[in-house]
C-alpha cells in the first residue's frame, strides 16, 4: 500500500552566496504519520532541511511539495507544520497559557474554544495546573513541554523538532525520548526530528536519514542503518565500529588483516578493495588458540553495561570489544565472530546502487540473522 | 545629588525679599502658571511622540542593516555637539534667507515663516533628542532572540502580527527608558523655546530661567522647579520595570 507522501524534497539545494551548499541536491519523500529523523553532525544541513519545510527559509533551487502541491514560496505562517525551536523559543512577556494560545489567537478562534484546546493541550504534555505560570518559572524539562503544547494545539500535520532534547540532562532526555515516540504514536502525525545524538536517533524513529555535508549519505530504518552501513561515515556515526581495510576475494569470503573470513557479502568485483565492518558488541572473547583473530589487550574500561578493550592485533590495526567478560591488560587474547557479524562496504557506492545490491541478498536464506 | 535639590526646596519658601511664604505655591496654582504647565506637557508629549515614531523605524532599519554600528555611530554622533552650536545652526537653516526657504522657492512654494513656528521648534527638538531615543530601542531590538520571529512566524502570525505580538512588546523596555529620557529633559527645554520658538512657546523651563535670570525671583523659580521635579518622579515611577501581567 503506497500512501501519497506529506513531505517531498526534490533535488533541493540551499546555497548563501558563494559558500559551498549547505544542502546539495537533497530529494526524499516523508510519509504521513511516521517518525523521522534527520541525524547528522553539526553543521551538516539537517537543521536546514527543517528550516526549508517550515518556510523559515527558501530553497535556491528544487521543489518542496506538502501532500502534492509545490510549496517552495508559500510562507512559513501559511504551512501546515508547527515547530518545536532548539532554543524553544517561548515568548518571555506571555505566561505559559498564552504562549499554548498564541497560535490560535492568530486564527481569530473564539475564547472558549481556545481555552478548550489549551487544556487539552496542557493535559497531554501533562502540564496541567501549570497555565499562570511565567516562562522564566518553568524548569528545563517543563518548557519543552510547553513548546511541544504551543506546536501540537494547532493541530499540524508536520511537527517538527529541532535538537529539543540536547538542553536536557541525560535522565530527562532519556525520559522526554520515551514521551515523545509516544506522543507521535498518540497523534498519528508525521514527526520530523533533528538529532546529532544517534542513540536518540535509534531508539525513537521509524526512519533515520543520516546527512553529511549537506548530503543524504543513508536513509533507512534504525536496524537497516545499524547492521547495513553504507560507508565509513554512517559506520562510525551510528555506533562504534571496528573498520578495516579489506579485499573482496569472491562472494562470500573477506581477506582483511592477511586472513581469509567466510562472510554474507556478495555483488562484488572479484579482488575488490573494500572496508569491512564489524561492531564491538559482536566480538566475542576466547583463548587464542579458538579465536579467528589474536590481539594484544591494550586498555580496558568499565562502561557499566560492559567492558571496553581496546586492543591491536599483530598488524597494528585497532579492535574496540564490549564484552561483559573482562581481559587483563597485556593479555593476548582471541577473538571470534559470526560471518554475519561482518559487514562488507564498498568504496563510493551511492544509496540506490547500495539499496539494489542488498536487494539480490535476498536469494540467500538467513541473512537476517544477527 | 541631594544638597541642590534640598537648597531648591528651601528657596521655594522664600519670597523675593528673602522671607518664609507660601505664596509662591499659590501663585504656582493661578492660570498663568497652569496653562504654562499644561503647554510644557503637550509639548514635551508632542516631542516624545514624534521621536518614538521616527526612532523605532529607524532602529528597526538599523538592526537589520549590515554595518549597524557604523550606522548607529553616525546618528549619535550629532549628540556629541553643543546644544547651543546645533540650535544657531538651525537658526541659518530656517531663517527667511535660509536653506529650508531656499528649497521652498526652488519648488515654486515660496517663503514660508518656518523659523519661531511650532513646527520648527518640534522638529528641532526632535533633532536634539532622537538619538536618545533611538539608542535603548536599536539595543532592545538588537537583543531580541531571532527565533521568537521564526516561531512567530511558524505559528502563523504575519509580519505586522509578529511586529504587534511579539517584537513590540518584548522591545518595550527600550521604548519605555528611551521616552524617559527625551520626555523629562523635554519638560523643562528652555533655551530653544526662545532661539526657535522665539518665545512664542513658554514652558516651565522657560519659566524658571526668566524668574533665576531675568526678574531675579528665585523663591518662584524654585517653586516651579519642585513641580518639575516631582513631576519627573512621577512619570519615572509610571514607566519604571515593573513587571507587567501576561496577557497581551
Amino acid at each position: 500500500m503506497t500512501e501519497q507522501p506529506i513531505i517531498r524534497f526534490e533535488n533541493v539545494t540551499k546555497q548563501y552566496d558563494d559558500d559551498p551548499p549547505i544542502l546539495d541536491n537533497v530529494s526524499f519523500e516523508m510519509e504521513k504519520g511516521k517518525f523521522y529523523t534527520l541525524l547528522g553532525p553539526s553543521g551538516c544541513g539537517k537543521t536546514t532541511i527543517l528550516r526549508l519545510i517550515s518556510g523559515l527559509i527558501e530553497a535556491t533551487s528544487g521543489k518542496i511539495y506538502f501532500k502534492d502541491k509545490l510549496i517552495n514560496h508559500v510562507p512559513a505562517n501559511k504551512r501546515q507544520v508547527n515547530t518545536v525551536f532548539q532554543d524553544y523559543a517561548l515568548f518571555p512577556h506571555l505566561n505559559v497559557y498564552e504562549n499554548v494560545a498564541f497560535g490560535l489567537r492568530i486564527r481569530k478562534m473564539k475564547n472558549d474554544e481556545i481555552d478548550k484546546k489549551v487544556r487539552e493541550a496542557l493535559r497531554f504534555v501533562n502540564l496541567v495546573g501549570f497555565e499562570n505560570r511565567e516562562i522564566k518559572e518553568m524548569s528545563g524539562g517543563q518548557r519543552q513541554r510547553v513548546a511541544i503544547a504551543r506546536a501540537i494545539v494547532n493541530e499540524p500535520e508536520v511537527l517538527l523538532l529541532d535538537e529539543p532534547l540536547s538542553a536536557l540532562d541525560l535522565k530527562l532526555r532519556t525520559e522526554m525520548q520515551y514521551e515523545l515516540r509516544e506522543l507521535q504514536q498518540r497523534l498519528g502525525i508525521t514527526f520530523v526530528f533533528v538529532t546529532h545524538d544517534q542513540e536518540e536517533a535509534l531508539a525513537m524513529s521509524d526512519e533515520i536519514f543520516v546527512i553529511n555535508e549537506g548530503k543524504i549519505q543513508q536513509k533507512g530504518t534504525p536496524r537497516d542503518i545499524y547492521d547495513e552501513p553504507i560507508n565509513r561515515f554512517v559506520a562510525n556515526f551510528i555506533g562504534e565500529s571496528n573498520i578495516i581495510k579489506g579485499k573482496m576475494i569472491r562472494d562470500f569470503l573477506v581477506e582483511f588483516d592477511g586472513k581469509q573470513f567466510e562472510c554474507v557479502d556478495q555483488g562484488f568485483s572479484p579482488n575488490e578493495p573494500v572496508e569491512v565492518v564489524i561492531r564491538p558488541e559482536d566480538l566475542e572473547i576466547t583463548t587464542p588458540d579458538r579465536g579467528k583473530l589474536n590481539v594484544k589487550v591494550d586498555t580496558v574500561l568499565f562502561r557499566g553495561v560492559h567492558y571496553e578493550l581496546c586492543s591491536y592485533d599483530e598488524n597494528g590495526n585497532e579492535w574496540i570489544i564490549h564484552s561483559t567478560k573482562k581481559a587483563e591488560i597485556g593479555a593476548e587474547i582471541g577473538l571470534y565472530f559470526e560471518p554475519e557479524a561482518i559487514h562488507v562496504m564498498r568504496f563510493g557506492e551511492t544509496e540506490e546502487e547500495f539499496d539494489a545490491r542488498l536487494e539480490s541478498y535476498d536469494s540467500y536464506g538467513d541473512k537476517d540473522a544477527d | 545629588m541631594i544638597m541642590p535639590i534640598l537648597l531648591i526646596v528651601y528657596y521655594s519658601f522664600l519670597d523675593i525679599h528673602g522671607n518664609f511664604t507660601l505664596a509662591n505655591y499659590q501663585k504656582f496654582f493661578t492660570p498663568v502658571y497652569l496653562k504654562m504647565t499644561l503647554s510644557s506637557f503637550w509639548y514635551a508629549l508632542l516631542i516624545t511622540a514624534v521621536s518614538l515614531l521616527v526612532a523605532y523605524p529607524t532602529a528597526f532599519l538599523l538592526t537589520r542593516t549590515k554595518y549597524k554600528q557604523l550606522w548607529l555611530l553616525l546618528i549619535i554622533l550629532p549628540s556629541w555637539i553643543n546644544l547651543l552650536l546645533k540650535a544657531y545652526s538651525f537658526i541659518g537653516i530656517f531663517g527667511t534667507y535660509g536653506f529650508a526657504n531656499a528649497l521652498l522657492e526652488v519648488f515654486g512654494i515660496g517663503k514660508k515663516q518656518i523659523l519661531f513656528t511650532d513646527f520648527s521648534f518640534i522638529f528641532v527638538s526632535v533633532y536634539i533628542f532622537i538619538p536618545f531615543m533611538i539608542l535603548p530601542i536599536f539595543n532592545a531590538l538588537d537583543k531580541l532572540n531571532p527565533s521568537f520571529i521564526d516561531a512567530s512566524r511558524d505559528l502563523g502570525a504575519s509580519g505586522w502580527t509578529t511586529f504587534r505580538r511579539v517584537i513590540f512588546p518584548l522591545t518595550f523596555d527600550g521604548v519605555k527608558s528611551g521616552c524617559q529620557v527625551v520626555f523629562i529633559p523635554a519638560l523643562s527645554l528652555f533655551m530653544l523655546t526662545r532661539l526657535i520658538a522665539g518665545n512664542r512657546v513658554i514652558t516651565l523651563g522657560t519659566a524658571v530661567e526668566q524668574h533665576f535670570l531675568v526678574t531675579q525671583d528665585w523663591g518662584m523659580g524654585s517653586t516651579i522647579a519642585v513641580f518639575l521635579i516631582i513631576s519627573m518622579v512621577i512619570i519615572m515611577l509610571l514607566t519604571g520595570n515593573k513587571k507587567r501581567g501576561g496577557v497581551g
